[in-house]
């Protein structure tokens, strides 16, 4: 059986399939609206997410589905003290497949050891979000029209934030990759990103802590926010805080076809102004969410479209 | 310089950089073995200044995969009827089942009970590995 632990669980060809997939599901969807009647998703979501949780019952609705579960570890059976092995053993008597949220990394991976249904890490702490790397694959392929020879600016925290080192790990893969990695001199990427997969792999980088120089470079800028309890000191936060807030007129220095990407949700990185301009993708970004979530169901439980 | 009597049969761990043979010992549960065991330390050796050595007498039931992943530039020869038998280094195994713990609280093996503790290889030129659930890299001197 298969899962979806690390956005690497899948190859590059079945990532590209499930592009596919997704592609036609946008082109097509009524072509996939009752091909899970009968079939239920399992959410068990044991910290609150809202949006990814809304995502994935949309996708199973969407393909005709029917969805089941808790959103916080207090209205369910944790709360009791039960473990992961024995929640997924008796989930499995009643979904098809669940998607499962954890505060604590390697929770889904602990799941699918002891599951009789395929289990999708819809996030484990700071560790994994690999749906959400879909999502910004099939996002980036959507609105370039390619995954490959492309400069990516990531901008923010890229310490911190997993959806960074994911998105790094997995457009890493395709050929011609360029990163400018845009942050804070304490919020650079970790060593082991910049040995283990840039390093090893040689694909060109630069680290830079301002965006406006390297705009014009970039095909695609992923936007992550900067949380102030990240800094060592105030004065740090207050001397950068603005450095990193996309605005008007930092979006004057990027190309017609340079877009805007950003997991969501967003709190004051890219300014409202910003919204309207065709370039900002992260609205656009959401809605691909859902076609992506629709392919990975249909995959993982081995049904296919006629 | 301090005499060991030879082993007739059995398993001596040479080349431990000094310092790690208690190290060795533990990992190898040595402590609740029967048989007899030396550890020799600091001994004096012309390659590596000082080193240190356990011979174990008889040798059996113990696993010597873990010595790749503590020490990879131990050697290990096997003696029988007083006679080198076989020398031979340990490559780092793929795998570490129940043979470290990980530190990161945030991981899941913090709070689930009854799931092994497993650690991969995850870049054998630098001997690092990760924890298979939350890939947090393992340092032993934490």
């Amino acid at each position: 059986m298969k899962h979806l632990i690390d956005p690497l669980d899948l190859s590059v060809g079945e990532i590209d399939e499930l592009i596919a997939v997704a592609q036609d599901i946008e082109q097509n969807p009524e072509k996939y609206a009752h091909l899970c009647e009968g079939k239920k998703l399992a959410t068990l979501f044991y910290e609150p997410s809202t949006r990814t949780r809304l995502s994935f019952e949309a996708a199973m609705m969407n393909l005709g589905g029917k969805v089941l579960g808790f959103a916080s570890a207090d209205t369910s059976s944790a709360a009791k003290g039960e473990s992961i092995a024995d929640t997924i053993r008796v989930v499995s008597c009643f979904a098809d497949i669940c998607a499962m949220r954890h505060p604590k990394e390697g929770a889904p991976q602990v799941a699918a050891q002891f599951s009789g249904i395929p289990v999708i890490n819809a996030g484990d702490g700071g560790h994994q979000h690999p749906t959400q790397t879909l999502t910004d694959l099939l996002t980036i392929r959507m609105l370039k029209g390619r995954l490959d020879h492309l400069t990516v600016g990531l901008c923010g925290d890229l310490k911190f934030g997993r959806t960074v080192h994911s998105q790094i790990k997995a457009l890493s893969r395709y050929q011609g990759m360029r990163f400018v990695l845009i942050s804070p001199e304490e919020l650079r990427i970790p060593s082991y990103i910049r040995e283990e997969v840039l390093h090893a792999r040689g694909i060109p980088f630069q680290e830079v802590e301002r965006m406006e120089p390297v705009l014009p470079k970039l095909d695609i800028l992923y936007m992550t926010r900067v949380q102030r309890e990240r800094f060592f000191n105030e004065e740090d936060y207050i001397r950068l805080k603005d450095t990193y807030i996309l605005d008007k007129h930092k979006m004057q220095y990027a190309r017609p076809d340079t877009y805007i990407l950003h997991p969501l949700p967003r709190v004051n990185e890219i300014s409202t102004e910003v919204d309207s301009d065709p370039r900002a993708a992260y609205f656009r970004q959401v809605q691909y969410g859902v076609y992506i979530r629709m392919a990975l169901i249909l995959k993982l439980l081995n049904i296919h479209a006629e | 310089m301090l005499n060991v009597d030879s082993l007739t049969d059995g398993i001596v761990i040479d080349h431990i950089t000094a310092g790690k043979g208690m190290e060795i010992y533990r990992y190898l549960h040595l402590d609740q073995y029967d048989g007899s065991v030396a550890i020799i330390k600091n001994a004096r050796s012309s390659k590596m200044g000082k080193k240190d050595i356990i011979k174990i007498e008889s040798a059996e039931n113990i696993n010597f995969d873990v010595l790749g992943f503590i020490d990879p530039n131990v050697t290990v020869s096997v003696i029988h009827d007083g006679k080198l038998v076989r020398k031979f280094r340990m490559d780092p195994p793929d795998r570490l089942v129940n043979i470290v713990r990980c530190k990161n609280p945030r991981c899941i093996t913090s709070v689930e009970p009854g799931i092994d503790q497993v650690f991969v290889l995850t870049d054998r030129s630098s001997n690092t590995y990760r924890c298979a659930y939350c890939e947090q890299k393992y340092r032993s001197k934490e």
